[in-house]
Parts: structure tokens; C-alpha cells; sequence
């Protein structure tokens, strides 16, 4: 069957008038909001407010307590099993390479793609081309992890060693006079061959972050100390690396955080085959395609408890910061 | 993301420098080991991109026998892969349909966002009411919630309703055909909402008093305020936030594969090129092009707003 638009016209009429309805619906109420001429703040609150906390209450507050207690629950969430989901998550081994897996991208993903990151932003800073060197980096961020995943199985792509390669890795093994390898069934090095992928996605934005940090720091700083003499090396780790590292802290943060949850690059590259899969992976495939509605909570639960500490680490720095400024 | 400090939207101030010290530095790296590192880090995050959109454009034999940097000793330009992709027939992956799919998603969840932050960020703001505090604290707390814990009671939600006991509270929402965007919509929405209330709350509270005085003095109530003072005076904040949405719903894929059910009418590109992906690994001409087919849109934002795109970045993660 050829493409018709007309075949989706009834869409872009349904978002129209999806659009349209919010719209008037918004703005009415805010016509109405100033009917009675009363200063009652309380009740003009509760309007301007309902709309954000109901979707927020019920699509995100009640749904975490219903997990949670979904993971206490067998599979079709009738009867209470205690904690044996969270048994089953420390004792079968394949969920136990899936939490190894996952502590392997929380250590590497994030240090490497701010290491580049901050590299990438100190090499370029004040060059002549910082501009188009940023942006060249930059880049991958505003590309779907689906296409990146794409962009890089293209690049691990094998041919048999009678045949030209197409994928770049592989060529240049050969050139250098290997054989070519099926990097993507090859554990664990297909694991951080797909780390790969999110510190080439990250990385801009870190050298984005610490760009600005860099910028940030005063002038005089940089002139003072180079009239005494240091190098390029000194002028890095006693002045540069000192003064970008709270936010150095938030980026790495951040990109755990982000880390912790990826999904798509371990879907679109090996759809969690081959020994790759992740807890945020994994939570998928229980929940959704395997219908383990309880073990697929306890591993979404399990994520939440990772995630917590960190963000509370990061309020917690950003307070401190918010005092002394 | 999750920035935490409360510095608004503002691009760092630029360090002044001499063109002389510049220069020196500017010396200092052309043709050290330091620039020759910056040159091979830009290539090695270059290449794999051009690759592949090199690649979208040679024909489908070629890209099966050859590397595509064969291309440059025998230039063969083809538009077939993008037209086969796009407007071919369904198990060649019918990319248009999803582009407009992709379309009918990002922007009503984009709309709903801006507005109902906004809304709510005003109120959190210059409203003044008891348990205030209490209320920014718990949605700025909500930012850290990882999307996996609320998937299954909300997709049950949509499909099942609500029930306490055998007293079904709210229906199910039985939504068919173009209709049943509106999941997608409403999911989105919601899980946009606490960075959006957060950022926007930043930059309205740090509008100067003085203006909601004297307009409460002149006897405008707070829907006239928001309409008329804050909206236009918070559009840079807008646009920021805007593009943030944009670019993360268009680029979502578990949402997506979630709440639209894998259904071949409602999926959008992310989705259906995970499933090309899938199914025809090796099907390369069709890939390469549908990655950049998905890549359009992003890449246009990118390139057209780069600067309200860093600015949004930096307001959350770093003081100006």
C-alpha cells in the first residue's frame, strides 16, 4: 500500500482539536478566575494549581505507592508473597548479571563522558573555532538515543573475513591486520561497547556544563598565575580543576542519574540479548512482555532506591552552595 | 536531568579577555599535543554521524558490499532509501506515517506542559496560600522518580479505570483510533511536569514585586496578571522549557512503546525504527535512512535554537 496522507489527516484534526479544547478550556478558566471580585487568594490558588497536581497525583504519587505495593505481589497482583520478588532479584543468576551490568555503566558511563567532556572543554576554550568545535560534540545530544544506537550498531556492523566490511570498527581492525569480530555478541565487551554509545551522547552535554564553569572563572585568576609561571598542565590541576569541581560533581550526578535509567541503547542495540541487559531494561521486559507485574515492580523499585541517594547528595550540595553565594 | 539550583535562565558572562592573552593561548594550541586531541575527539564524535548519513544516500547494493567511505573514490547519490522508507509500503517501515505520529505526540504534550507549569509555577510564586512550600517542595521532590516506578499502574489506569473494591470509580478510557493519542498526551504531560514547574518557577519568582502590586492595585485579578504580565515577560524561559519538551518527547521510546501499545497507527518513529532495528538488523539502506528521517526534526530545532538550548542546560546545572 502506497502512502496517503489523507490516511492520517484524521490525527492532526484530533491534535487541533486537542489543542484548541486546552487552550479555551485554560483561558476560560482564567476569565472566570476574575468574575468575583473578591481577593480570596486560597481558591484562585487551588484553580491554577488543580490541573498540575491532579496529573501529578494521580500519574506519578499514587502510581509509585501502587507499585511498590505491586512488588510485594505475585505476578497478577492478587496475593501478597512478601519479599520474594526481591529473593528472586539476588538469586537468579541472569538478574544477577543484569545488576552487574548496571553497576558497570554507573561506574564508566558517567566518569568517561565527563572526563571527555571536561578535556574537550578546556582544549577548546578561547580557540578560534570554539564555536563549531562545541556544537560538533554537542551534537549527539539532540539525536534519540534510538538513532545514536542505530549511528553505532552501523559502525560495529561484522562482515564475514572473505567479504568487505561496511562497519568501521570492523575495517579498521582489518586494515590493521585483524580479523573482523561480531563485537555485539562478544560479553562483556558488547556491554561497554553500548557504554560507548551513552558517553558519545553525554559528553556534550558535560563539555557543554563545564564550558560555562570554565568561563566562570575570573580572569585575573588565570593571568596571576601564568605571570608566575605555571604550564598548561599546572594551570589545569591547581587552578581550572579546583575551581570547576562542584559542578564537575552536578554533572556527574546528573548523567548517574540518566545513566541508572537507560533503556533505549540496550533496547535498539541488542534488545538486552547476549548478556547486556539492565535493570531498567529488564523492568520492561518482566512487566510488559513477560506479564511479571510483581518482579517487574521490585526491579523498579530496586532503581528508585539507587536513584534516591544520589539526588539527595545533590540537593544537599546545591543548598550548601545556595548559602554560601 | 535533574538540576537543582535556582539560578534562572542566563547564559554565563563571557570572560573579557585581552586579544593579546588570547592570542598567546590561541598560539599555545595550534599544532601542540593539546590541539591535535581536540581534533581527534571532534572527529571520533563526527564521524560515526556523517557515516551513516553518507551512507543514507548511496544505493542499497552499494551500502551492502562496500564501506561507506568508498563513496568519496566513486560517488553514487541516490534518493531511493528516503523515498522507500518514507512513503513505501508498511514492511518497509512507512516512516511518514510515524513523522506524523511523532508530530501528533510532541506538540499537544509540549503545549500542555508550558501552560500547566506556568500556571502552577505562578501560583507557587505570587500566590499567597498555606502549605505553599510544602507543595513546591513535594513536586521539585517528584524530579527524581525514575519513569519505570509509575509504568504499570498508569497504563492500568488508562485501560482498566479505577476501582476500590468491585465499585468501578472512574471508566476506562476506551479510546480508539486517532483518539488515542490522547494516553500519550496525558502521559507525557504528566512526567514533563516537575522539571517544567521547577525551571519555570525559577525565573517567575524572580520577577520584581513591584510589578503585581501595582497591578493588584489597578484591580486586575490573577488571571488577567498571568495573562498579561507574566506570559510575555516569561517567553525566553518559555522557549527554553519549549525545546527541552520538544526534543525529549520526540526522542522518547519507552513512553512511547508503553502507552501507545505498539499499535502501527499511533507509534512514532523512535518506536517503529527500534522495530526496524529489530527485525532487519541488516537492512541498512532502509535504516540509515529512517535514522536520519527521525534525526530531521532534532537536528533543525538544534541547529535553529542551539542557544536557548544551552541556556536551558545551564539554568540547570550550573550558576551563571
Amino acid at each position: 500500500m502506497e502512502y496517503s496522507f489523507l490516511n492520517d489527516l484524521p490525527k492532526v484534526v484530533w491534535m487541533l482539536i486537542g489543542i484548541a479544547s486546552f487552550l479555551a478550556v485554560i483561558g476560560l478558566m482564567l476569565v472566570v478566575i476574575d468574575v468575583p471580585r473578591t481577593r480570596r487568594d486560597r481558591w484562585q490558588a487551588v484553580l491554577f494549581l488543580a490541573p498540575a497536581l491532579i496529573l501529578l497525583v494521580g500519574g506519578v504519587v499514587y502510581p509509585v505507592l501502587r507499585t511498590t505495593m505491586l512488588s510485594f505481589f505475585d505476578r497478577s497482583g492478587t496475593e501478597f508473597v512478601g519479599l520474594t520478588n526481591y529473593l528472586w532479584m539476588f538469586r537468579r543468576p541472569e538478574i544477577l548479571l543484569v545488576l552487574r551490568n548496571t553497576l558497570l555503566w554507573v561506574i564508566f558511563a558517567p566518569a568517561l563522558a565527563t572526563a571527555v567532556g571536561l578535556l574537550y572543554a578546556v582544549l577548546i576554550d578561547r580557540s578560534r573555532f570554539e564555536s563549531i568545535a562545541k556544537s560538533l560534540v554537542f551534537l549527539p545530544m539532540a539525536i534519540s538515543l534510538v538513532g545514536a544506537s542505530i549511528i553505532w550498531r552501523f559502525v560495529f556492523a561484522y562482515r564475514p573475513a572473505d567479504q568487505e566490511q561496511y562497519g568501521l570498527f570492523n575495517q579498521i581492525v582489518v586494515w590493521l591486520g585483524g580479523e573482523p569480530q561480531l563485537w555485539l555478541l562478544d560479553q562483556p565487551l558488547n556491554t561497554f561497547l553500548l557504554i560507548l554509545v551513552l558517553i558519545w551522547v553525554q559528553a556534550g552535554f558535560a563539555m557543554v556544563v563545564m564550558s560555562a564553569a570554565i568561563k566562570a572563572i575570573p580572569s585575573e585568576i588565570v593571568e596571576a598565575a601564568r605571570i608566575d609561571g605555571a604550564g598548561p598542565w599546572q594551570l589545569f590541576s591547581r587552578i581550572t580543576l579546583p575551581s570547576v569541581w562542584p559542578t564537575l560533581l552536578v554533572v556527574l550526578v546528573t548523567i548517574t542519574v540518566q545513566t541508572l535509567k537507560v533503556f533505549d541503547i540496550v533496547r535498539t542495540m541488542t534488545g538486552g540479548n547476549y548478556g547486556t541487559s539492565v535493570i531498567a531494561n529488564e523492568m520492561y521486559s518482566q512487566a510488559f512482555q513477560q506479564g511479571q507485574v510483581g518482579q517487574g515492580s521490585a526491579l523498579a523499585v530496586f532503581l528508585f532506591v539507587l536513584v534516591v541517594p544520589l539526588v539527595i547528595l545533590q540537593i544537599r550540595r546545591t543548598r550548601k552552595a545556595r548559602e554560601l553565594a | 536531568m535533574t538540576p537543582t539550583t535556582t539560578a534562572p535562565a542566563q547564559v554565563p558572562a563571557r570572560t573579557r579577555r585581552r586579544g593579546g592573552a588570547a592570542a598567546r593561548v590561541r598560539r599555545r594550541l595550534s599544532g601542540t599535543p593539546a590541539g591535535l586531541a581536540a581534533i581527534v575527539i571532534a572527529v571520533v564524535w563526527t564521524v560515526p554521524t556523517a557515516g551513516l548519513l553518507v551512507s543514507s544516500f548511496r544505493p542499497a547494493e552499494q551500502i551492502r558490499t562496500t564501506g561507506w567511505w568508498t563513496f568519496f573514490s566513486s560517488p553514487d547519490v541516490t534518493l531511493d532509501n528516503y523515498r522507500d522508507v518514507l512513503f513505501g509500503s508498511s514492511s518497509d517501515g512507512q516512516l511518514a506515517t510515524h513523522f506524523v505520529n511523532s508530530f501528533v505526540i510532541t506538540l499537544p504534550s509540549t503545549v500542555f506542559v508550558l501552560v500547566i507549569a506556568a500556571l502552577a509555577a505562578y501560583a507557587l510564586s505570587w500566590i499567597d496560600f498555606r502549605g505553599r512550600d510544602w507543595i513546591f517542595l513535594g513536586i521539585f521532590a517528584l524530579q527524581i522518580v525514575p519513569l519505570q516506578m509509575s509504568l504499570v499502574p498508569l497504563l492500568s489506569f488508562f485501560s482498566q479505570g479505577v476501582s476500590v473494591g468491585d465499585v468501578q470509580i472512574l471508566p476506562a478510557w476506551e479510546l480508539n483510533g486517532a483518539m488515542a493519542f490522547t494516553n500519550v498526551w496525558v502521559a507525557h504531560t504528566i512526567y514533563g511536569l516537575p522539571l517544567g514547574i521547577f525551571l519555570l518557577h525559577n525565573f517567575i519568582s524572580q520577577l520584581p514585586g513591584t510589578l503585581f502590586e501595582a497591578a493588584r492595585v489597578d484591580g486586575a485579578g490573577h488571571g488577567t496578571i498571568f495573562l498579561r504580565i507574566v506570559l510575555p515577560l516569561i517567553t525566553p524561559a518559555l522557549v527554553s522549557l519549549g525545546i527541552f519538551q520538544f526534543l525529549w518527547v520526540w526522542n522518547d521510546l519507552l513512553v512511547a512503546l508503553i502507552f501507545t501499545g505498539g499499535d502501527e497507527s499511533t507509534a512514532p518513529l523512535t518506536v517503529r525504527l527500534a522495530e526496524l532495528a529489530g527485525t532487519r538488523g541488516e537492512a541498512w539502506h532502509r535504516l540509515t535512512a529512517g535514522a536520519f528521517v527521525s534525526m530531521v526534526v532534532p537536528l533543525l530545532v538544534f541547529f535553529l535554537l542551539q542557544r536557548y538550548f544551552v541556556r536551558g542546560l545551564l539554568a540547570g546545572s550550573v550558576k551563571g
